[in-house]
């Protein structure tokens, strides 16, 4: 699951507007393969962190009823155009992935 | 030979905690894995996940806006705002109440990070969306009802 993910953050007045979009199947292991009547196993990201500028801004826990590539907004007050932003997730096979923009 | 029974005795004790040592270090990465609060999202019901998060009785806020559709012509895909304009909230949970297990995300928000999530869930049925708000040690909720036409979950 190396596959990118996407994240753009824009200044609105003095609030940073941050969007992200991460690519993963987000299997809740209740579905059914379709062919072979077995349960998919449960693959879902579990932990997503954001920092500006390396301070903690969010820390999420998610479950499996977050929706297939998740999109996650939030909004931050006070950083400034060209901070920072690192977006980290971890899912429950253990697989990583880290995405990084300034802000705009 | 009572000594010899006695050090075998010994033994046998100290070899069984070694072993009860050695199962509790091999749980303990999955546990140390879970920072993820997995009695809060493993839970088949709102009330056991409100215990998951810690939370007892939150009160009903009309300062919790939940933005969500009436109807959902598609359950797994379901968008949902939830703002806080609670002043210090610490975390936004959100719960479909009537999923397998309710609890979909849980939100800490630190750093100047607004009272606001924006994301989108999965809903098996027509049922509440919930959020579940923490400010200054006290916790708020507010539901709002959403209409699902074809659920989100299995195939």
């Amino acid at each position: 699951m190396a596959e990118p993910m996407r994240i753009r953050a824009t200044m609105a007045g003095d609030v940073a507007d941050i969007k992200v979009l991460m690519n993963h199947p987000m299997e809740t292991g209740q579905r059914k393969d379709a062919k072979t009547g077995q349960l998919v196993p449960a693959h879902f990201i579990q932990d997503v962190t954001a920092t500006i500028n390396g301070v903690a801004v969010l820390s999420a826990n998610l479950g499996s009823g977050v929706s297939k590539n998740p999109y996650l907004g939030f909004k931050v007050k006070g950083p400034k155009v060209g901070d920072k932003v690192v977006v980290n997730w971890t899912d429950n096979k253990g697989d990583k992935n880290t995405a990084e923009t300034a802000i705009a | 030979m009572n000594a010899l029974r006695r050090n075998v005795l010994k033994g046998a004790a100290g070899a069984s905690t070694v072993a009860i040592a050695i199962a509790a270090g091999l749980l303990k990465p999955t546990q140390a894995m879970a920072a993820w609060n997995a009695p809060a999202f493993d839970a088949k019901n709102v009330g056991d996940a409100m215990k998951g998060l810690g939370v007892s009785a939150p009160a009903d806020s009309k300062d919790i806006l939940i933005k969500a559709p009436d109807i959902a012509e598609n359950g797994a895909v379901v968008p949902v705002e939830v703002t806080s304009k609670i002043a210090g909230t610490t975390s936004i949970a959100i719960l479909a109440e009537k999923n397998g297990t309710p609890l979909v995300g849980d939100f800490t928000l630190s750093g100047g990070s607004q009272g606001f999530i924006s994301t989108r869930i999965k809903m098996g049925q027509t049922s509440l969306v919930r959020a579940v708000v923490k400010a200054g040690g006290k916790s708020y909720t507010a539901a709002k009802e959403v209409k699902v036409t074809i659920g989100g979950c299995g195939g």
